[in-house]
């Protein structure tokens, strides 16, 4: 673990992705370490006001601080983000699993259907999920995460059938252990770094849509503050107040960028 | 020969007819209940009787045994029907279709931009021998997936439209409104190209038949266009669909930003309305956009790459 470390140490692009990284899941967690201000009471008096030391990012058209906003528009977005990355986790490594140690027809139809899922752009597969189970963060969240489970059922299924074929998992098995305790023992542990990559690049993948589609508006509704439809908020003033749109979605790309360079790290530390 | 493309069309067939039925499974028997929405909008349903109710689930066949509507619908979709609208009552094959024309022009447009930038980057991110510039040059293309195009999409009308007055904010009128939202489709399609372009050139270069090109006094550029070109384009060409269906997706959220009509205005007007048969109806495309290109793709690689040519006839 301490030559992990080392190693981090001298890169300053991952120390920085991880900073960001770890500042936007605090802010999700306990917002009032970084604001004192209420995200949805405004001060009228001090309504469209640029970046300045009181408001960091500025404020919005009723006077309320966008930093503040963002802050407290982690929550939300972050939770979503979380929870499409579970729903994508969990039920594609089922998927793959299954597929991989069942092996014959099952196998084929489940892989074929995950092509499927391949075939059809995410962002349409979650809109598509999105019509059927109506709008809110949370099925918009259900929706990206089915969207993006295909990855996870080919790696976990690759994974699978990687280990499988090792000379440890056949001793085991002469050995007398039973296929749950070879899954156990041997599969999820070998796949946790490959696993836990593809997990980290999700993230990135699912702020992303779960931004776009808020943006679009299936997501939160208008007051609570979440960042893709804060960036949707300062559309209609991008003549006159730049920084309603640019901070939002400034942070949006920040954790993005963030969570895609710490995904090839893990992915480089794995192989 | 023969038998090659015979299996791939048949896959073809095969994942068109998946992705009917899976976005039928999504839209038909999940719950959501665009007619109620569309008689009584949604919670305010008081206005609407059962028998209203009834009459309009059978006017649009939603009330038959599911199986049923399964069969009748796939039989239809084979034709081309995908039923009609049910916030509009327009033929939903029809909208869908007559959208298409505006953002093929700005897709296509921003394909090109894609390649040329994308390709350029990693072209010239390879070729460089100053490392910092290549390795400013490779890391735009992560950077270019990370941008929420919906931002960049605001930040080019902000910078170009309001600050220096150049080019139309909004509307589909001429070629300029069309340079906006085309370079912001660009970014994130032409950044997938330039990093997947980027990693196969570094993957040939590697290869002893480059060491010895180079070895006998090839310029690196020689190189690059001359040999390596080719061998990197087979694993760039596999992408071709993902890039495709990047570019669909992506025109849902440039047509909102820049007030666009075309397939992406339909699409996100019919998920706000709930219309189910529009929605099937774009995902059925994007599927068929992904089946036709990675077919063609499939022609290509045997001229490409004699060794896929030669197993096949081999084979057959």
């Amino acid at each position: 673990m301490p030559d992990v470390l080392v190693r981090t140490r001298r890169k300053p692009g991952l120390i920085l992705a991880i900073a960001v990284l770890a500042f936007a899941l605090l802010a999700a967690v306990a917002p009032g370490l970084f604001t004192g201000q209420d995200p949805l009471a405004g001060v009228p008096a001090e309504k469209m006001r640029g970046p300045s030391l009181g408001h960091l990012f500025g404020t919005d058209e009723t006077g309320r601080d966008i930093f503040t906003r963002v802050v407290h528009g982690a929550a939300l977005s972050l939770q979503a983000t979380v929870i499409a990355v579970v729903v994508a986790l969990v039920a594609g490594s089922a998927l793959g699993l299954l597929a991989g140690f069942r092996g014959g027809a099952l196998d084929s139809a489940i892989m074929r259907c995950v092509d499927v899922l391949l075939a059809i752009p995410s962002i349409l597969l979650s809109l598509a999920l999105v019509t059927a189970l109506g709008f809110g963060t949370t099925n918009v969240a259900i929706a990206v995460g089915v969207a993006n489970l295909a990855q996870f059922a080919r790696l976990m299924r690759a994974e699978v059938l990687r280990v499988r074929s090792g000379v440890f998992v056949e001793a085991a098995r002469a050995g007398g252990v039973r296929w749950t305790g070879v899954l156990g023992r041997h599969v999820l542990p070998n796949a946790l770094g490959p696993v836990l990559a593809l997990a980290t690049l999700t993230f990135g993948t699912a702020v992303l849509e779960v931004s776009a589609l808020s943006f679009l508006g299936y997501g939160a509704t208008p007051p609570t503050p979440e960042w893709g439809s804060l960036v949707a908020g300062g559309r209609g003033f991008l003549a006159t107040a730049w920084w309603m749109t640019t901070f939002p979605g400034l942070t949006v790309a920040a954790v993005v960028l963030s969570a895609n360079r710490l995904s090839r790290a893990i992915e480089g530390d794995v192989r | 020969m023969t038998r090659y493309l015979l299996r791939r069309i048949l896959q073809a067939v095969f994942v068109l007819w998946a992705a009917f039925t899976v976005s039928f499974v999504i839209l038909y028997l999940l719950p959501g209940d665009a007619v109620s929405a569309k008689l009584g909008g949604g919670e305010a349903g008081l206005s609407v009787t059962p028998e209203q109710l009834a009459a309009a689930k059978a006017e649009y066949g939603l009330d038959d045994p599911l199986p049923l509507q399964y069969g009748k619908r796939l039989l239809a979709a084979l034709h081309g029907d995908f039923g009609r609208s049910i916030a509009t009552g327009d033929d939903a094959t029809n909208m869908v279709v007559s959208a298409l024309p505006p953002t093929l022009a700005v897709t296509g447009f921003a394909l090109v931009l894609a390649i040329l930038f994308g390709g350029g980057i990693a072209f010239a991110g390879t070729l460089t021998r100053h490392r910092w510039l290549g390795n400013l040059l490779l890391a735009l293309p992560p950077l270019g997936i990370s941008l929420p195009p919906f931002w960049v999409g605001l930040l080019l009308v902000q910078f170009f439209s309001f600050q220096l007055r150049l080019l139309p904010a909004l509307g589909s009128n001429g070629f300029e409104s069309l340079m906006l939202p085309a370079i912001t489709l660009a970014i994130p399609t032409g950044a997938i190209i330039g990093q997947v372009l980027a990693k196969s050139l570094r993957t040939q270069l590697a290869e002893p038949y480059a060491e010895i090109a180079l070895a006998k006094g090839a310029s690196r550029s020689r190189v690059h266009f001359g040999h390596l070109l080719r061998n990197a384009a087979v694993p760039t060409l596999t992408i071709a669909g993902v890039v495709a269906g990047n570019l669909i997706a992506g025109s849902v959220i440039t047509e909102t930003v820049f007030s666009r009509d075309g397939l992406g205005r339909v699409t996100s007007s019919a998920v706000t309305a709930q219309d189910i048969p529009v929605v099937q109806a774009v995902i059925v495309l994007a599927a068929l956009v992904f089946v036709v290109i990675n077919l063609l793709v499939d022609l290509v690689y045997p001229v490409l790459d004699p060794r896929i040519r030669h197993r096949e006839t081999a084979d057959a």
